[in-house]
C-alpha cells in the first residue's frame, strides 16, 4: 500500500494528464461513448491507478493463495499442481447412448462426468408419465430407475472418477440410485466422489424444475447434508448455483449476491437442523456463469470467494478453512451463444474459458457452438473441450496463480462487485432471508428488470452482438444438428414395464410405505430411499410418496 | 381497431426457462396488448382452455425444452377439435431451423429463434392478427 | 357463429367470445344480453379483494374448487389495472389457478381495467351480466385493493370477503377506516405464518367499534395453499348469504343495482346521442367561442343536449 504522499503525487500527475493529453485527444478524437460500464452497469474510467486501490491492504484483502480471504484462489498452488477438472455437461438419449458419450469423453481426456438429466426426470416423472410426453431424453438422460441408472454407468468405475449430476429437487433419490450402483461395483461410499446439484432456492426464481413446496424441499437438503457427512465424506452435497440466476437475465452483481444469499439459507437451515457448521460447510460448493465482459467475471470470481470467506468466518464463525473456501465450477454462458453464425461461439466460449481460468475456477464446461440451435453434436461438444485443452496446455494463462491480481482495474472491480452484492444481501436479510424474499417476488423481480432491460439494450443497438445486431450476413440454415431418436421414449416404457413385472413388488410397496413414513415424521429419509430404489422403486413412484406428503410447489409470478 | 390484442403466452413443456416468455410478456404490454401469462407446466390440454376463456386473439408459445414438434402441433389441433382454430399461434426458443417447415404445415403461424428481437415479433402479430373492429 | 345459441346452449366459446363483444362496446352484443336479460338474477356474486400478495388468487382457486366439487358452476373474473401510458397490461392472476383450467365446472375471465377506475375493469359488470346469463351459480370478483378502490367491488357483490395476511401490521391500520365497512367476512391466509392469531385478533377487535350493521363479519383463518380453511369460508359465505336474503338486504341491494345500472346506461345513452347529432367540427366550434369567452361553459352544455331534450320529453 502506498502512503499519503505518493498517492497525492499520482492523483496531481494524473490530472496534469488528463488536462493536457487527455482532453488535447478528445478535442480531436472523441471517445467511442460518453460514458462506458460494464454489463452489470458497473462504471468503467478510461484509466486505473493506485488511486483507485488506498482502501486496499495487501495481506488482510487480497494475501496468498490457500489462505483467507482466499481472493487469489482456494489452493496454494492452483492450477500448477493440477489442472481445473475438465467436466463437459453431457447426456440425451436412453442410459445405453449416455453411456457410449460419457466413455468417449473420458477417452478423450476428460477427467470428469457431468450427467444432463431429461426434464421428465428432474421433475420426478417416470419416462411413462403423460407430462412426459416429448420430453423423454430430450435436454438430457432419461432415467427412471436404478436399472437405468447401471446402464448408464456401466463399464465406468465409481472410484475413479468424479460425477457431477444436475439434479435438484429428486437429488436425493438420484443420488441413492448412484449409492447403488456403485455398492454394486463393490465401491463403498467413502470412496465416491462428485457433487449434487441440489440448489432448490434457485428452481424458484430462476430454473423452474422444482418439486415440493421450500420447507419440505430444505428439509430434503439438510437430510442430505447430514446423511452424506457421516457416509459420504467427499462428496460436495450442494453446487448453490449462481449459473441460472445470470443466465435468467442477472447481472453479474446480482449473479453473486442472490448465490451467496442462497448459501446463506443453506446454512442457516443446517444449522437450526442441529448440524455443526464445520461438519457440512466444507462439503459446499458452487456454479458460476462465465459472461462476456472479460475483467468484470475475473473479478467477479475474486469478489465471491472473498465474501464468502467473510461470511463463513464471521457471520457463522466457523472454524475449519475448508469452511471458509469457496470452490466453484463454471459453465460458459449460455444465453450469450448466437444462433446467427454459430462458429463466432467457438470464440465467445474461449474468452468466456479464459475467465474461468483467470478466475481461478475448479472445474470448467465449456459450451458448445450450436447450443443455441440444438443440442450438441460430437464434434462440437470436441471443439469446446480442445477450447480448454488449448487453454490449459498452450496459453500458459495457468502457470502462475490470479495473474491478474495487482491489476488497478481488475482489484477495483473486484471491490466493487463485493460491496454492491454486500448491498443486495443486506437488503435480503432486512427481507428475512433469500426464501422470504423469493416468495415476495423481490429476487425473481429483480432479475426481470434486469432481463428486460438487456433485452431493450440489445434492441437499441447499445449492446452489440456479434452477427446478431450487428455485422449481420445472408446464411443458409445449418446441417446436421443433432437430433434424439424418438423411439427412445418407447423403448423407455417398453424397460418400465418389463422391470415393474419383474422386480419385486411386495418389496417395492413395503419400502414406499417406509418412504411414507418417514417423510411424515422427523427421521433422515436417506436411508429409506436407498432401500427403496435398491428395490427397484421407480423416481416417480418414490416422488408421488413425497408428492402426497409434501405437497407441490406453486409458483408466484410477479411480472 | 381502439382495443388492445390480447395474447396467450404459454410455456408448453416441462423446461423452466421462462426468461424468454416473461421478456415478451412485457414487450406485449408496452406495445399496448393484453397478456394473460399463465406460467410454467402447461400442457396443450392447458393452454387450449385458456385461450378459449380468455377469447384472446394469439397464443405465443415459448417453449426450450426439445418437445416442440409434439407439444406445439398439438396445441394447434385441440384449438381446431374445440372450435377456436381462429387464433393465431406462434412459437419461440431453441427450435431447430430443420423443424420450422413442419412446424408451420402443421399451423404453427411463426417460428421465433433466439436472437429475434421483440419489436418483430410486435410487428408480426399486429401485421396478421384477425381483430374484428 | 350464433353466439345467442351458443349461450343457451352452454358453449364456452361463445360465452367467452360474447364477454369480449361486449367488453369492446359492440351493439351486437348488446342486444343479444337484452334478448337474454331475462335469465339472469340467479347468479351469486362474491367479491374478493385485499392487498398485493396475500394470496388472493389462491383463495379464489381453492374456493371455485370446493364449489365445483359440489356440482356448482362457477365463473371468476380476475381484474388488472392496465398500464395508462401504453394501454397495455399483464394478467397474471391465472397463473394462481392452473388446477381449474381444464374443470369444466369453471370459467375464468382475465381483465385490464382499460382506463376504468375504481377497481374493477370497464367490461366487469356486462361480463357478471353474461356469465349468469350463461347460468353460472357463483361468480367471483377479484381485485387488489388497498384502501378505497375495494369501494366498488363492495358495492357490486353480494358477499365481499376482504383478504389479508400476517405482517401487513401497519397497512391494516392504515386501512381500517375504509375496509371494515366492506368485508363481510375476512380472511387471514397464510395463517401458518408467525403473527396470524394476532392479525384475526387485531381485525376481531376493530369489528367490535363497528355497529352499524346487524351482521358481524366473521374473521376466518386459512392456509389456502393447503387447503385448509376452506371450507370454514364456504360456510361463512352461505351463511350471509341466508342472512342478506332473510333480512331483505338482497332483494332491496339487487334493485339498488338495477337503479344504478339504468342510470349509468342511461347516462352513457345520453353521450352518445350527444355525439351523434354532433359532428366534431360543431364540437371544436363551441369549444372555441368558450375559449373566446364568446360564451360560457354553462349555456354551451345546455345547448348542446337541445336536440335530444324533444327525444326524452316524448
Amino acid at each position: 500500500m502506498l502512503s499519503k504522499d505518493e498517492i497525492d503525487k499520482i492523483k496531481r500527475a494524473r490530472e496534469e494528464w488528463e488536462e493536457k493529453s487527455v482532453s488535447k485527444t478528445i478535442s480531436r478524437f472523441p471517445e467511442r461513448k460518453p460514458k462506458f460500464a460494464t454489463d452489470s452497469g458497473i462504471v468503467v474510467k478510461r484509466v486505473y491507478t493506485p488511486e483507485d486501490l488506498q482502501g486496499q491492504d495487501y495481506l488482510n484483502d487480497i494475501g496468498f493463495p490457500g489462505e483467507y480471504p482466499y481472493t487469489r484462489g482456494v489452493q496454494p498452488t492452483m492450477y500448477r499442481g493440477r489442472f481445473w477438472t475438465m467436466r463437459q455437461y453431457a447426456g440425451f438419449g436412453d442410459a445405453e447412448e449416455s453411456n457410449v458419450r460419457y466413455k468417449y469423453l473420458l477417452s478423450q481426456g476428460q477427467t470428469g462426468l457431468s450427467i444432463a438429466f431429461d426434464l421428465p426426470t428432474q421433475i420426478g416423472y417416470d419416462s411413462d408419465h403423460p407430462l412426459a410426453e416429448g420430453e423423454v431424453g430430450k435436454v438430457g438422460v432419461a432415467i427412471s430407475s436404478l436399472a437405468d441408472m447401471e446402464v448408464l454407468f456401466d463399464g465406468i468405475p465409481l472410484d475413479k472418477v468424479s460425477t457431477s449430476m444436475t439434479i435438484n429437487a429428486p437429488a436425493a433419490i438420484l443420488l441413492a440410485m448412484y449409492i447403488a450402483v456403485a455398492e454394486k461395483q463393490g465401491v463403498p461410499m467413502d470412496k465416491l466422489d462428485g457433487t449434487i446439484q441440489n440448489d432448490i432456492l434457485k428452481e424458484y426464481v430462476a430454473r423452474g424444475t422444482y418439486i415440493f413446496p421450500p420447507a419440505p424441499s430444505m428439509r430434503l437438503i439438510t437430510d442430505i447434508f447430514e446423511f452424506c457427512s457421516k457416509n459420504v465424506p467427499n462428496w460436495n452435497t450442494i453446487s448453490i448455483s449462481g449459473y441460472h440466476i445470470r443466465e435468467a437475465g442477472a447481472t453479474a452483481v446480482q449473479e453473486v449476491a442472490f448465490t451467496l444469499a442462497d448459501g446463506i439459507a443453506y446454512v442457516d437451515a443446517a444449522i437450526k437442523a442441529g448440524l455443526d457448521v464445520d461438519e457440512f460447510a466444507p462439503r459446499l460448493s458452487f456454479f458460476f456463469n462465465a459472461h462476456n465482459n472479460l475483467f468484470q467475471e475475473v473479478a467477479k470470481f475474486r469478489a465471491a470467494r472473498r465474501l464468502w470467506a467473510k461470511i463463513m468466518k464471521e457471520r457463522f464463525n466457523a472454524k475449519n478453512p475448508k469452511s471458509w473456501q469457496l470452490r466453484f465450477h463454471t459453465q460458459t454462458g449460455g444465453s450469450t451463444l448466437t444462433a446467427q453464425q454459430p462458429d463466432n461461439n467457438i470464440v465467445r466460449v474461449t474468452l468466456q474459458a479464459l475467465e474461468a481460468v483467470l478466475g481461478g475456477t475448479q472445474s470448467l464446461h465449456t459450451n458448445s457452438r450450436d447450443e443455441a440451435l440444438s443440442l450438441p453434436t460430437e464434434d462440437s461438444v470436441r471443439i469446446a473441450l480442445r477450447t480448454q485443452q488449448i487453454i490449459a496446455y498452450e496459453s500458459g494463462a495457468a502457470d502462475t496463480v490470479d495473474p491478474l491480481a495487482g491489476s488497478y482495474y481488475v482489484e477495483a472491480l473486484t471491490d466493487e462487485i463485493e460491496k454492491r452484492a454486500m448491498e443486495y444481501i443486506k437488503k435480503i436479510d432486512d427481507l428475512g432471508g433469500a426464501p422470504k424474499a423469493i416468495e415476495k417476488g423481490y429476487i425473481q423481480k429483480e432479475i426481470q428488470d434486469a432481463a428486460y432491460e438487456y433485452q431493450k439494450a440489445v434492441e437499441s443497438g447499445e449492446i452489440v452482438v456479434v452477427g446478431m445486431n450487428k455485422f449481420q450476413i445472408e446464411e443458409e440454415p445449418p446441417k446436421n444438428l443433432l437430433k434424439v431418436d424418438p423411439a427412445v421414449a418407447e423403448k423407455q416404457k417398453a424397460r418400465l414395464a418389463r422391470l415393474k413385472s419383474e422386480r419385486d413388488n411386495n418389496r417395492v410397496k413395503e419400502a414406499l410405505s417406509g418412504v411414507e413414513k418417514a417423510a411424515k415424521g422427523e427421521e433422515n429419509l436417506m436411508p429409506y430411499i436407498i432401500e427403496a430404489v435398491k428395490a427397484y422403486a421407480t423416481l416417480g413412484e418414490v416422488c408421488d410418496v413425497l408428492r402426497s406428503v409434501f405437497g407441490v410447489y406453486q409458483e408466484s409470478v410477479i411480472l | 381497431m381502439d382495443r388492445p390484442i390480447r395474447v396467450l403466452v404459454a410455456k408448453p413443456g416441462l423446461d423452466g426457462h421462462d426468461r424468454g416468455a416473461k421478456v415478451i410478456a412485457r414487450a406485449f404490454r408496452d406495445a399496448g396488448m393484453e397478456v394473460i401469462y399463465t406460467g410454467l407446466r402447461q400442457t396443450p390440454e392447458q393452454i387450449v382452455e385458456a385461450a378459449i376463456q380468455e377469447d384472446v386473439d394469439v397464443v405465443a408459445l415459448s417453449i426450450l425444452s426439445g418437445a416442440h414438434n409434439t407439444l406445439l402441433p398439438k396445441v394447434v389441433q385441440l384449438l381446431k377439435e374445440k372450435g377456436a382454430g381462429d387464433k393465431l399461434v406462434v412459437g419461440g426458443g431453441v427450435i431447430p431451423p430443420d423443424d420450422i417447415p413442419y412446424l408451420k404445415s402443421q399451423g404453427i403461424a411463426e417460428i421465433f429463434t433466439p436472437g429475434t428481437p421483440t419489436s418483430e415479433s410486435i410487428e408480426f402479430i399486429k401485421s396478421h392478427v384477425r381483430v374484428e373492429a | 357463429m350464433d353466439i345467442k345459441k351458443g349461450i343457451i346452449d352452454g358453449d364456452r366459446i361463445a360465452l367467452a367470445k360474447l364477454i369480449t363483444m361486449a367488453e369492446d362496446g359492440k351493439k351486437e352484443a348488446m342486444d343479444i344480453i337484452k334478448e337474454l336479460y331475462h335469465r339472469t338474477g340467479n347468479a351469486y356474486l362474491i367479491g374478493i379483494t385485499g392487498p398485493p400478495g396475500v394470496g388472493k388468487s389462491t383463495l379464489t382457486a381453492k374456493l371455485a374448487r370446493a364449489y365445483s366439487g359440489l356440482g356448482k358452476k362457477i365463473g371468476i373474473i380476475a381484474c388488472d389495472p392496465t398500464s395508462p401510458y401504453t394501454g397495455g397490461a399483464i394478467l397474471g392472476d391465472r397463473i394462481r389457478m392452473q388446477e381449474l383450467f381444464t374443470d369444466p365446472n369453471i370459467f375464468i375471465r382475465s381483465m385490464g381495467s382499460r382506463g376504468h377506475l375504481g377497481g374493477l375493469s370497464r367490461g366487469t359488470r356486462v361480463a357478471v351480466r353474461i356469465m349468469d346469463i350463461f347460468g353460472m351459480d357463483y361468480i367471483f370478483i377479484e381485485t387488489v385493493g388497498v384502501g378505497q378502490s375495494e369501494v366498488e367491488i363492495a358495492d357490486t357483490a353480494d358477499t365481499t370477503i376482504m383478504v389479508l395476511a400476517p405482517g401487513l401490521g401497519d397497512d391494516i391500520q392504515a386501512m381500517k377506516a375504509g375496509i371494515m365497512e366492506i368485508g363481510d367476512i375476512f380472511v387471514v391466509n397464510k395463517a401458518d405464518r408467525e403473527g396470524a392469531e394476532k392479525t384475526a385478533r387485531e381485525i376481531d377487535t376493530m369489528l367490535d367499534f363497528n355497529e352499524k350493521s346487524t351482521w358481524r363479519p366473521k374473521v376466518i383463518m386459512t392456509v389456502a395453499q393447503d387447503n385448509k380453511g376452506i371450507n370454514d369460508v364456504l360456510h361463512a359465505i352461505e351463511e350471509h348469504m341466508k342472512y342478506i336474503k332473510d333480512s331483505g338486504i338482497f332483494a332491496s341491494k339487487r334493485k339498488e343495482h338495477i337503479k344504478e345500472e339504468i342510470l349509468e346506461l342511461a347516462t352513457q345513452n345520453i353521450m352518445s346521442e350527444i355525439m351523434t347529432g354532433l359532428s366534431k367540427e360543431e364540437l371544436l366550434g363551441i369549444v372555441d367561442k368558450v375559449a373566446k369567452r364568446e360564451i360560457d361553459p354553462y349555456s354551451a352544455s345546455i345547448d348542446i343536449i337541445k336536440p335530444i331534450k324533444g327525444g326524452i320529453q316524448k
